[in-house]
Parts: C-alpha cells; sequence; structure tokens
C-alpha cells in the first residue's frame, strides 16, 4: 500500500498527470472549435436550405428507412454466401501458386494468371462483364439469374485479393518452422497443412477482415446489373421522391455494420503487434 | 561399422563453399561435438546430415546405406535421424504435448492412445509432466529445448543431431538442457552436437571434431583435442575460447 503511495508521487507521474491535463483540454478546445465552426458556418451557406432539405430531410429518412433495412438484407445474403466462396477459393489459389513440383507447373501458371487478371480489371468492369455476358449465353433458369454471376464476379475479384494476403501470409511463417517439422519426417503436404497454414491464417486474420468490409460495400455494385439491393432501392426512392435523402439513408446502414466490423479489425491488427514486439 | 559415416560432404551456397569434403564417422552410442568459430560450417554440416540441404557432393550413409543420394525421398532418412535447433523451433499453434505427438500421430499414422503412454513418461522423465498443456509461449527457454528434445525423441530416432541447442538460453538454464544429454548419452543414444559449450564437450563427448573453413582439420578424443591439440588453427581457437 505505501509503495503504491509513493509511486504515485515520483517526479514522472506527476509530469505525466500534467501532461494528461494538458492534453484533454486542447483536445477538448479544438473539438469543440470545429464543431461549433461546421454547426454555425455551413448553414450560413447560400445553398444550405436547398441541401438541407434534398440530403438531410428528416420525412423522407423515417419513411424510406425501413425499406432501405428490408433492401440491406439482399447485400447481407449475397455477401454470407460470398465471403465463405472467396475464403475457400483464395486458399486454393494461394496454395496452387506455392506448389513447387514441375507436374503442377500448370496450376502454378493458372493461380498466377488468375490473380494478375481479376486484379487487374476494376470489379465493376467484372461484375458487368460475367453479371451481362454469362447470362447472355441462354442458359435456363436459373442459371441466367444475375444474382449468381454477380456474385460470381464478386467471388473471383475477391478470391483473387485474399489468395495474395494468404500467400503473404505462407511467406510469414518463419522458414525455420518447416525445417523442425521436415526434420520430423514429415511430408511437405504435411508439413504446409499441420504447421505453416494453421500460423499462416491466424497471422493474416486482421487482413482477411479488411476485405470482409471491402466485399461489404462492394456487394451494391450488383444493383449495376439488376438484384435491388439497398442503392438500388435508395436510388428507386431518390426518383420517386425527387430527394437524395434515401442515400444517406443507406450510409448510415453501411456505416452501422462497417465501423464496428473495422474497429474489431484493428482491434486485433493492434493484439497481434502486441503479441509479436 | 560406423553408424553414420560421411564421405566428402560438400555444401555451397552459391560460390561459397561451406562444407569443403568433409569425412565424419560416428559409431553406434557415440557422442561427437563439432566445434569451430561461428561460420566453420557446424550447423550447415547437421543440416545436410539432416537432409534439410542438399549436399552438392560427397556420401552420407547411415547404417551403410547413402541416404545423400540426389533425388532420394529425405523422408525415409529423417525418420531415423532426429534433429533439435538452437531456437527451439517449436509450433506455436500446438501444445507441448501436441508438437510431441505431431510427428508420429501424422508420419506412422499412430492413435493418440497408441503413443500417449510413452509421450508422457517422456514429459515425466524429463521433469515436464505439469507443462504438457502449455504452450511454448509460456514455457522458458531451457523447458522449450526440452520439449523439442522430447519431441526428436518421440520419433524413437537412431541419431540425434543437436544444432547450438543451449546457444539462445539464459546460462542459468543452460545446465537443465545439459542435464538431458548425458541421460541420452547414458542411455546409449547415437548423438551429433554443434557446440560452444567447451566444457561440457570434453567432460561428454567421446570425440571432438574442430572444424575450419568447412573442413575437419582435427578430431580425436577429447584429451587429446584440448590438451595436446596439434593444429596450429586449433591450439588458436582453443586459446580464444578459453580467455
Amino acid at each position: 500500500m505505501r509503495k503504491t503511495e509513493a509511486a504515485v508521487l515520483t517526479r514522472r507521474t506527476l509530469f505525466e498527470q500534467r501532461q494528461r491535463r494538458r492534453s484533454i483540454v486542447i483536445a477538448t478546445t479544438s473539438t469543440v472549435l470545429v464543431l461549433v465552426a461546421l454547426i454555425v458556418l455551413v448553414p450560413m451557406t447560400p445553398g444550405w436550405e436547398k441541401v438541407q432539405k434534398s440530403f438531410f430531410n428528416g420525412p423522407v429518412l423515417i419513411k424510406t428507412f425501413p425499406k432501405l433495412i428490408e433492401a440491406f438484407k439482399l447485400n447481407v445474403m449475397i455477401f454470407l454466401w460470398s465471403a465463405p466462396m472467396i475464403a475457400i477459393l483464395g486458399l486454393l489459389v494461394a496454395l496452387a501458386r506455392n506448389v513447387k513440383s514441375p507436374a503442377m507447373f500448370p496450376l502454378r501458371i493458372l493461380g498466377a494468371t488468375f490473380t494478375d487478371v481479376f486484379r487487374g480489371v476494376p470489379v465493376i468492369l467484372t461484375v458487368y462483364l460475367i453479371g451481362f455476358g454469362v447470362p447472355g449465353l441462354g442458359l435456363p433458369r436459373p442459371w441466367n439469374s444475375p444474382y449468381i454471376w454477380g456474385s460470381i464476379a464478386l467471388i473471383l475479384t475477391y478470391s483473387a485479393y485474399v489468395a495474395e494476403i494468404f500467400r503473404a501470409g505462407i511467406d510469414s511463417v518463419h522458414p525455420s518452422q518447416r525445417a523442425a517439422a521436415l526434420s520430423l519426417g514429415l511430408s511437405e503436404r504435411q508439413v504446409m497443412r499441420e504447421v505453416v497454414l494453421p500460423q499462416a491464417v491466424r497471422n493474416v486474420v486482421p487482413s482477411q477482415m479488411n476485405m470482409l468490409i471491402a466485399l461489404q460495400k462492394d456487394v451494391s455494385l450488383l444493383s449495376f446489373i439488376g438484384p435491388v439491393e439497398i442503392f438500388r432501392q435508395a436510388g428507386v426512392f431518390k426518383s420517386l421522391m425527387a430527394n437524395f435523402t434515401p442515400y444517406v439513408g443507406a450510409a448510415i446502414i453501411f456505416l452501422l455494420v462497417t465501423i464496428p466490423a473495422t474497429r474489431y479489425a484493428d482491434y486485433l491488427m493492434e493484439r497481434q503487434s502486441r503479441e509479436r514486439s | 561399422m560406423a553408424k553414420l559415416k560421411l564421405r566428402n560432404v560438400v555444401k555451397r551456397f552459391g560460390d561459397v563453399t561451406v562444407c569443403n569434403g568433409v569425412n565424419l564417422d560416428v559409431n553406434d552410442g557415440q557422442m561427437v561435438c563439432l566445434i569451430g568459430a561461428s561460420g566453420a560450417g557446424k550447423s550447415t554440416l547437421l543440416r545436410c546430415i539432416n537432409l534439410l540441404e542438399h549436399t552438392e557432393d560427397g556420401e552420407i550413409f547411415l547404417d551403410g546405406e547413402d541416404i545423400a543420394v540426389p533425388g532420394l525421398n529425405p523422408q525415409a532418412a529423417r525418420k531415423k535421424i532426429g534433429m533439435v535447433f538452437q531456437n527451439f523451433n517449436l509450433f506455436p499453434h500446438m501444445t507441448a504435448l501436441e508438437n510431441v505427438m505431431l510427428a508420429p500421430r501424422r508420419v506412422y499414422k499412430k492413435s493418440r492412445t497408441d503413443i500417449e503412454v510413452e509421450v508422457v513418461s517422456l514429459f515425466n522423465r524429463f521433469g515436464l509432466a505439469d507443462r504438457m498443456a502449455n504452450y511454448p509461449d509460456q514455457l522458458s527457454g531451457g523447458q522449450q529445448q526440452r520439449v523439442a528434445i522430447i519431441r526428436a525423441l518421440a520419433m524413437r530416432p537412431e541419431v540425434i543431431l543437436f544444432d547450438e541447442i543451449t546457444s539462445a538460453l539464459d546460462p542459468q538454464l543452460v545446465g537443465e538442457v545439459l542435464d538431458v544429454l548425458l541421460q541420452l548419452k547414458k542411455q546409449g543414444m547415437t548423438m551429433v552436437l554443434a557446440t560452444h559449450e567447451m566444457q561440457f564437450a570434453r567432460q561428454a563427448a567421446d570425440k571432438i571434431c574442430f572444424l575450419k573453413d568447412g573442413e575437419i582439420i582435427e578430431e580425436g578424443p577429447p584429451d587429446q583435442i584440448f590438451d595436446a591439440p596439434t593444429q596450429a588453427a586449433t591450439k588458436e581457437f582453443l586459446m580464444r575460447v578459453r580467455k
């Protein structure tokens, strides 16, 4: 007890207390100043009244919000079936690019080409080309559905990125781990499955979380080929009511999901760097 | 017949020759210590014996059979030759017990229950029975290294290679690991050590090999090497480490 009391009174703690108080004062003052400026100055602009009416319209927001949430369920659905497929395909591509035996050379080339192509083409282009192109082949229902081909376009694009992250994860496992596993008589395949991959996957969880967040947003790109998800629904309301507020509503809904997810990813990232230090 | 026999083993990394025609005989139950300055090729030689490195030339005989034939699957030889590393190299995502059980289960397809008795008795013998459920980062360096030795032993190897296994340990933890080596020697394990522990090498080894620039330039029983080295380089090295 006496010990802690003594500790509180060190020069260092006194100094740090002073510093802390100072920074709280500075941070509070500057935040208040900025907020006041925004609240006071922005409404003084000549176009504010119009903007407020068409972007921040309370009644329109209240009226359209439930329907937007409803439409957002489709985003969630597309996300939920795409994400596991991306994880699997991404991992397979990463492994394909990692094989060394000459017989598997075509597989390696295929993996490399896959990542090059789908990382090199804008997502929206892939969505258009696959989402419009493949159903154009005149496939029977349900195989002409834009839901399916739109999702596949997302899956292909994201798998390419996810594969590269997995590959970086595999490279991040120290070679001494491989050596130790090999020295025990494990085969290359067993070393990969039992020793390298579990560590690699763990190392890239935070990065993959960021990919999930990006995917959640990019699901909206499917609106361009048909499915009435939240962005499309907001567009419909915009046309009906001649008001942009539904877009703001959609943005709010996205943020409700992505902000907690981003925070969680940051938390994971921070925890990992703490563990490594 | 020698358990392990190296003939003219050559290893290069690019233009650098790390092992320059090494000859070595290790008899059954012998403990052989490789000594020499850092960069002399001790570790690389051990890695070559375990086939973790491809050798450029030369033969490595295990029970009279050449295991270093290019293109040969190294797995068969590695099952018989265990290895323990300087930095332990335990698998961080597995408990101590899982680290030890992994290879017997995957390589010999044994079930957990088949090997449990043997593995647990190994942990008991080396005083780690209460640490089996711990992850490597919850163990001290000495404990980790002992788990690594148990992991190698669980494959019932005929030869074990030790690559400077006490170099990464705090001085007060070195003893507990060296004690394990003495125990193994008593049981007749064939062992090759790369080591900087001169005191230990002198007391425990059956044969000392002094390496310089990728060659064994002098070898013999400990007393001869430490008390009456014939080569100038050996004398100089021993002078420096004794200071």
